[in-house]
């Protein structure tokens, strides 16, 4: 049902290019609700630019961007946070939007963080940083997330409780969800549409198409391809935060 | 109430403060303390063309502020140069040209000295309206922008993503730092404001945990400052902008014992 009103955000031959050198070029790919839209691509291939492009962070691009809601999640890939600010995690939770404590207080243990919720910022570790800026993402509903490399950083039964809970929100809010990913093991069971860049479009599809795609072969190598196959299988199982396992 | 000379100075210095506090985190925050400090020596520039124009202090002080900062703005698109040089160069040439100005103007007898440093004498009934109504507005508007403001300040991309217009947000802000710099000139003189809006501000950062407990306490030790700093001033017969500075000084230092121990106890 991929009718006009289900779309959020929808790229339309866009690029952008910094000191006479294209970033990326020629993107044109939508994020429609309840769906979740895939960038994956080698170092430097353009996933962020094409993301920040999407938000409308740059301004001067080629081609255009129509956006379509106002109300977005971001999680950035690099973010520094200044010494000189006194923040707590509390204070972050209402960066760009006011809410009440229930809404933080849920966002964050559905993360698994609500426990560093007075903490500040500056004292978390790697991974916990990463849970909060996902739970403060997640924590004004919005109707597109934009999630760059979320996961980093986290443990590695965390990173699948977290995708878990992305694919989760994704449903439960239909909010579209463009995603970006190193992690092509965890990803592609979730991920309706993939697109592979490297600095340009170089094929998208659904995850099957894209691992059987020659273009894509040649960028990440036969054994990528192959774990994208072997990965699509239904899930009986969900992962909490501690580590456990619960049976659907 | 208003006839004794340091009755309206205090009024006038408690009036500041208000302002000065958050306005300060902002400057510290943002690390505009060397933009605040170019805007304040322009104002001398502000100061020269109103005593010529017969034109209020505060409002010339405020367009020619609000001028040297477009200046900027522009130079930086358009030159190459860094942004401290850039900075220093607006900051001493306009402070130049003001006192080059001053130079000129020998049918007027100036008191330079209280335009540098503050001058708790000069301060009027009007001063006074100025400095309340004014600063009434600086804080409400400051109120207005504060989340677009604040966001961009911890992360500029975060807040342009989730559709807070930071660029707006920061213009506004320059215009606000423009406006208290006029607000204040009388009482700290021009070569002080910035203490005035940083040394609180860098005093309750020792003291905070979050940003609004930094500016709670931001304002108190401007608070603080003012009253000490002017009692000092009426008792010693000293300038009211430095020994409102000074006073501040001290409550920064007693403020790093505060923190010794928090790092300590870090560790």
């Amino acid at each position: 049902m991929s009718t006009d009103q289900n779309i959020l955000v929808k790229l339309n031959d866009a690029g952008l290019q910094l000191n006479n050198r294209w970033l990326v070029k020629g993107v044109s790919l939508q994020v429609e609700k309840g769906k979740i839209v895939t960038l994956i691509g080698p170092n430097g291939s353009g996933k962020s630019t094409t993301a920040k492009i999407a938000l409308g962070i740059y301004k001067k691009i080629d081609g255009s961007v129509e956006k379509y809601t106002h109300k977005v999640g971001y999680v950035p890939q690099k973010i520094s946070i200044d010494w000189t600010l006194p923040l707590r995690v509390n204070d972050f939770m209402v960066l760009t939007e006011s809410l009440n404590k229930e809404t933080i207080d849920e966002a964050l243990s559905l993360t698994g963080v609500i426990h560093l919720k007075n903490k500040n910022l500056g004292d978390l570790s790697g991974g916990e940083f990463q849970r909060v800026l996902l739970a403060r993402a997640i924590s004004k509903k919005p109707e597109l997330l934009v999630l760059d490399e979320p996961v980093q950083g986290v443990d590695f039964t965390g990173e699948i409780a977290l995708y878990e809970l992305i694919k989760k929100i994704s449903d439960e809010l239909s909010c579209g969800i463009l995603l970006i990913s190193h992690d092509l093991h965890t990803v592609m069971t979730a991920t309706d549409h993939v697109v592979c860049l490297n600095g340009h479009v170089c094929c998208s599809g659904s995850p099957m198409d894209v691992a059987k795609n020659n273009e894509y072969k040649a960028l990440f190598g036969e054994q990528a391809s192959q774990i994208l196959s072997r990965y699509e299988h239904k899930h009986d199982h969900i992962h909490t935060d501690e580590g456990e396992i619960k049976k659907n | 109430m208003f006839d004794d000379f340091f009755i309206r100075a205090l009024v006038a210095g408690i009036g500041v403060a208000f302002v000065t506090g958050p306005l300060g985190c902002f400057v510290i925050w943002r690390r505009l303390s060397y933009f605040g400090d170019t805007l304040a020596h322009s104002a001398l520039l502000g100061v020269t063309l109103a005593f010529t124009m017969e034109f209020n202090i505060a409002l010339s002080v405020f367009i020619i502020s609000s001028l040297i900062a477009l200046i900027l703005i522009q130079l930086q698109k358009k030159t190459n140069l860094p942004g401290d040089a850039l900075l220093g160069l607006l900051a001493h040439s306009s402070l130049a040209v003001g006192l080059v100005v001053i130079g000129f103007l020998t049918f007027i007898r100036f008191d330079i000295m209280g335009l540098l440093f503050g001058d708790i004498l000069a301060v009027s009934v009007d001063d006074l309206l100025i400095i309340w109504i004014g600063g009434a507005l600086i804080l409400l508007v400051l109120k207005l922008i504060w989340k677009p403001l604040f966001a961009s300040t911890v992360n500029y991309e975060l807040a342009e993503a989730e559709g807070l217009n930071p660029d707006r947000a920061k213009a506004i802000f320059t215009i606000l730092m423009a406006a208290i710099i006029a607000i204040s000139i009388k009482m700290v003189g021009l070569l002080l404001i910035t203490g005035m809006l940083i040394i609180p501000a860098a005093m309750a950062r020792n003291l905070s945990s979050s940003p609004q407990s930094m500016v709670i306490y931001s304002i108190i030790g401007g608070l603080l400052s003012v009253i000490i700093g002017l009692l000092t001033s009426l008792e010693f017969n000293t300038s009211s902008g430095p020994s409102i500075i000074t006073a501040a000084l001290l409550l920064f230092i007693l403020s790093l014992f505060k923190i010794k121990q928090s790092i300590k106890l870090k560790n």
